[in-house]
């Protein structure tokens, strides 16, 4: 049961490259946090800033309230899970998982019993004795948890460790690892670029953006009420429809598009107008005249994508929408719907900034 | 280099010391030695020397035998490394072709690999022994005058033939290697591209072996330099008349048998910049490599 | 009918006509050895085994006074073996010991070291033969197995090709064993060995034929025929060859090429694919 505090962290590389801007955040004892963000962004350099493989340029990182900075990865009480599990090629299961309280001098009895409980709790129980490349994908995966488990840290920390597996079985570890952290209740930090995973794991999540947080909260919080126009766009899937448009006092207005319902907007800038897919419906009175293009059947639901017409982005092309409809919804390829959504519910951006207006 | 590295501390400086001691005794100092002496002048009983410049240099470099033997280590190393690296291309393309009997083909190809350069000099010797050589026999049977004791052209017939015949193994294994590295699938590509194996083979093959017979031309080259000392000192000597001393052999023979120390050191000099020039080169071409 | 694959069948003859030229001077070498000295001055190299094989190999090894007049073929067999040995297990202890530094350390002195053990190619034994003889002799050094062995250990060949596999060892390993709590010599010892045992079996096999066949350091380095090793036996079947006499001991010069060939061919047949890949690994 630990708390994890950042505060202004910084990290500069010794070529000028800047990775993380300065980030504070406060993680409380038992929290599962995930970083998402796109490649690049600096969330696995924060994360590994954590673990301590990465020196801090500036700031502080305390682990209950104790500072980390100075401390080695070894004696912070962490443990780590990695994108290729790094697991130690050479030992057997059970010589990976008992590697590290080896090295902490713990009694053997404990050893066992720790290993044996984790096996157990991982099912992974009948491979302690092979090699890690006897092993499915799957099964590493749970060994490097186990490996992770066995130590009983104060804060887990897992670097994209489901994106070497096929799509199903990032579903099955997903919920699991979910379960086990939910039954362990230790400090969790988890990085991923997968949206999908960031939604489903995380109490809270921090979104990071060019090694800055842009918003940090609840999953459902940041899907209804994204702060800035790149949270908006990185949440959800399929991606939030945008809208170049601006403002005359009285209608929003993007090409031949006239849309009502807005005010208290800022005149003559760039806006963006951001629609979910679920929020759009058929309606005749509509305001969207919407040329269909493509329908994926995903089953329960079909989204289908097209054109507005009249709307025009600033490649001179029509902005391309997509609507999220029952999977009775078949329209014919080049017909035309036409589209109403509540303007409660649409966000308005700033185009520069990025900002949220309403 | 490693994203992560260990603290600063005196361990990597154990680590590294018995190396670098080695080293700096064993190669530095000599190294250091020989370029000192190289600019002394001894007189005719080691007892005292003089600092004479560059006049060992000139001695040497222009006399009519240091010209001789840079002449024939030209004509030597050009022969021994195109005929070295033709023979190893064909037989390692050959060996890469068949199915049935690939594994005892390229067992028995390159074994000679583990043979040393004077066993195998002492061999060759046998084997062109006038008394008992079958060699020396059968040359002379189909009507050429063989005699690779008088004759300078014969006697760099022996020592090519054994330099080549030791240095095929080593070529072929790295071509072999280099054939089976290329992806199946573009070789796959270019017989739907090009009907004639002969033409694929000079069109796609050979360019993308390039890296491997770059890297091995610089490998014999050096063979043919240094390592075929172990040939020349069991079979010719650098008989008749200087006419097969390499310049390695000629450090050597000046050094230790005419005892000429200045000039041998002067000649070693010259040679460790002929290393430096290759190594230079290799550098240039591996540091093009990384940028493809 | 069925069809002649002429293509098929001229490879082959390419590839038997290269297995013969390669083979065959040994093959040759091993039957004339087991023939008497007055048949082989009769009739030439023989392409048979004969029935001298026991007697010629009886006297190379172990009756004093061979073709050597003082040093046996046994003895010349342990120098062979110390040589190969010492020279492998060495160079792979040193070389590792520094490409882990190398590699895994961040310190300032690393890229001048570095560049110091670079410098190793820019001088092989050959060209400085002559001041390395009076190193060694200032030392006190000649005909020792010490300095025999060890100035042959420092160049930089295996250093190069351990950095390069080390390199190669994924980063997350030494991340992963630093959160477990490895010190810098238990990564070494626990991980890092055990990751290269392919590697060392590979450099232990090459460098164990690079050390047997080692001549011009040996031939300086040993003044006493007692410390000479096999390949070095040879200069000296040169020179009684060479000086004629009355019967020349040709099967027994024969018979010690076999001896000096045996174990490296022997070393490098068996461990094959190990060797191939160490030789072609090391040149990345």
């Amino acid at each position: 049961m630990s708390k994890v505090q950042l505060t202004n962290v910084k990290k500069t590389y010794p070529n000028g490259a800047v990775a993380v801007r300065g980030v504070d955040m406060e993680i409380q004892s038992g929290e599962f946090i995930v970083f998402v963000g796109p490649s690049g962004c600096g969330k696995s350099t924060l994360l590994r800033m954590v673990a301590g493989l990465e020196s801090i340029t500036d700031g502080q990182i305390m682990i209950d309230d104790q500072l980390m900075n100075d401390i080695s990865p070894a004696d912070r009480d962490v443990a780590m899970v990695f994108q290729n599990y790094a697991l130690y090629p050479h030992m057997t299961v059970r010589g990976n998982m008992s590697y590290g309280l080896k090295n902490r001098g713990m009694p053997k009895e404990e050893i066992n019993q720790r290993v044996s409980d984790a096996a157990k709790m991982l099912r992974i129980g009948d491979f302690l004795d092979r090699q890690p490349n006897e092993l499915s994908g799957g099964q590493r995966q749970r060994v490097a948890m186990g490996r992770a488990i066995v130590r009983e840290p104060k804060v887990f920390l897992f670097d994209e460790p489901l994106s070497n597996l096929d799509a199903k079985l990032r579903v099955q570890m997903r919920i699991e690892i979910k379960r086990l952290q939910r039954r362990m209740n230790v400090t969790s930090i988890y990085v991923t670029h997968d949206q999908t995973e960031a939604m489903t794991l995380a109490d809270r999540l921090a979104v990071i953006n060019d090694g800055k947080i842009e918003q940090m909260g609840t999953p459902i919080d940041l899907y209804n009420d994204p702060a800035t126009l790149f949270v908006a766009s990185f949440i959800g899937s399929p991606q939030v429809n945008l809208l170049p448009a601006t403002f005359d006092g009285q209608h929003l207005i993007s090409g031949d598009v006239k849309l009502t319902g807005f005010t208290d907007l800022p005149v003559s800038t760039d806006l963006v107008l951001g629609i979910r897919p679920d929020e759009l419906h058929l309606d005749d009175g509509g305001q969207f005249p919407m040329r269909v293009d493509i329908v994926e059947q995903h089953g329960s639901d079909n989204l289908i994508y097209g054109g507005i017409l009249g709307a025009m982005n600033e490649g001179e092309e029509e902005t391309e929408f997509c609507f999220k409809a029952g999977q009775d919804m078949l329209p014919d390829l080049e017909s035309t719907l036409m589209l109403g959504f509540n303007a409660e519910r649409a966000m308005v951006f700033s185009k520069d900034s990025g900002e949220r207006l309403r | 280099m490693k994203r992560v590295q260990f603290e600063r501390s005196s361990i990597p400086f154990l680590f590294v010391a018995p190396q670098i001691i080695i080293i700096l005794v064993f190669f530095i100092w000599p190294a250091a030695q020989a370029i000192y002496q190289s600019f002394l002048l001894e007189d005719a009983w080691g007892l005292s020397s003089q600092f004479v410049w560059f006049r060992n240099y000139k001695d040497t470099i222009f006399s009519e035998s240091w010209l001789q033997a840079a002449g024939f280590t030209i004509v030597f190393s050009t022969l021994v490394t195109f005929l070295s690296l033709a023979l190893a291309l064909l037989l390692a393309v050959k060996a890469n072709e068949v199915i049935r009997g690939a594994s005892t083909y390229k067992t028995t190809l390159m074994w000679a690999y583990a043979i040393a350069p004077p066993v195998a000099g002492l061999m060759g010797n046998l084997m062109f022994h006038p008394l008992i050589g079958d060699l020396y026999k059968f040359l002379n049977a189909i009507g050429w005058d063989f005699n690779h004791k008088l004759d300078s052209f014969d006697a760099g017939f022996v020592v090519v033939l054994i330099s080549v015949w030791k240095q095929v193994s080593v070529n072929f294994i790295f071509f072999l290697s280099g054939l089976q590295g290329i992806p199946k699938s573009v070789l796959e590509a270019s017989m739907m591209d090009c009907k004639s194996s002969f033409r694929r083979f000079w069109t796609i093959t050979f360019p993308l072996l390039a890296p491997t017979t770059f890297f091995l031309m610089v490998i014999n080259i050096t063979y043919a330099f240094f390592e075929t000392f172990g040939i020349i000192d069991t079979t010719t000597r650098g008989a008749p008349g200087g006419a097969t001393n390499t310049l390695v052999y000629k450090v050597f023979q000046d050094g230790f048998r005419g005892a000429d120390l200045g000039g041998s050191s002067a000649q070693s000099v010259v040679l460790m910049l002929m290393v430096l020039a290759l190594t230079i080169v290799q550098f240039r071409f591996i540091e093009r490599k990384v940028h493809y | 009918m069925k069809q002649w694959n002429w293509r098929l069948i001229s490879t082959h003859a390419i590839l038997i006509v290269g297995v013969i030229f390669m083979s065959l001077p040994v093959w040759v070498a091993f039957a004339t050895s087991t023939h008497s000295a007055e048949h082989i001055l009769r009739n030439g190299l023989q392409f048979w085994p004969g029935s001298e094989l026991l007697k010629t190999y009886n006297e190379v090894l172990f009756v004093d006074g061979g073709v050597m007049k003082s040093v046996l073929g046994t003895t010349m067999l342990k120098n062979s073996l110390i040589l190969g040995f010492g020279f492998a297990i060495g160079k792979v202890i040193v070389s590792m010991l520094a490409a882990y530094a190398i590699v895994y350390f961040r310190f300032k002195l690393a890229v001048p070291l570095f560049w110091i053990i670079f410098m190793t190619l820019l001088l092989p034994l050959e060209v400085r033969i002559i001041p390395s003889y009076e190193v060694m002799a200032s030392l006190g050094l000649l005909d020792t197995h010490f300095g025999l062995i060890v100035p042959l250990i420092a160049s930089a060949t295996g250093t190069f090709f351990f950095r390069q596999f080390f390199r190669s060892v994924p980063d997350e390993l030494l991340e992963a064993a630093r959160l477990d709590g490895a010190t810098a010599w238990g990564f070494f010892i626990d991980i890092l060995v055990p990751l290269s045992k392919t590697m060392i079996a590979a450099i232990l096999i090459i460098m164990f034929v690079v050390g047997w066949n080692q001549y011009l350091w040996p031939l300086i380095m040993t003044t006493k025929e007692e410390n000479y090793t096999l390949v070095i036996g040879i200069k000296q079947i040169y020179q009684i060859l060479a000086e004629g006499g009355e019967l020349p001991q040709y099967q027994k010069a024969f018979a010690l090429t076999i001896l000096a060939t045996l174990p490296p061919v022997l070393v490098v047949l068996v461990f094959q694919n190990w060797f191939v890949k160490g030789l072609v690994e090391s040149e990345k």
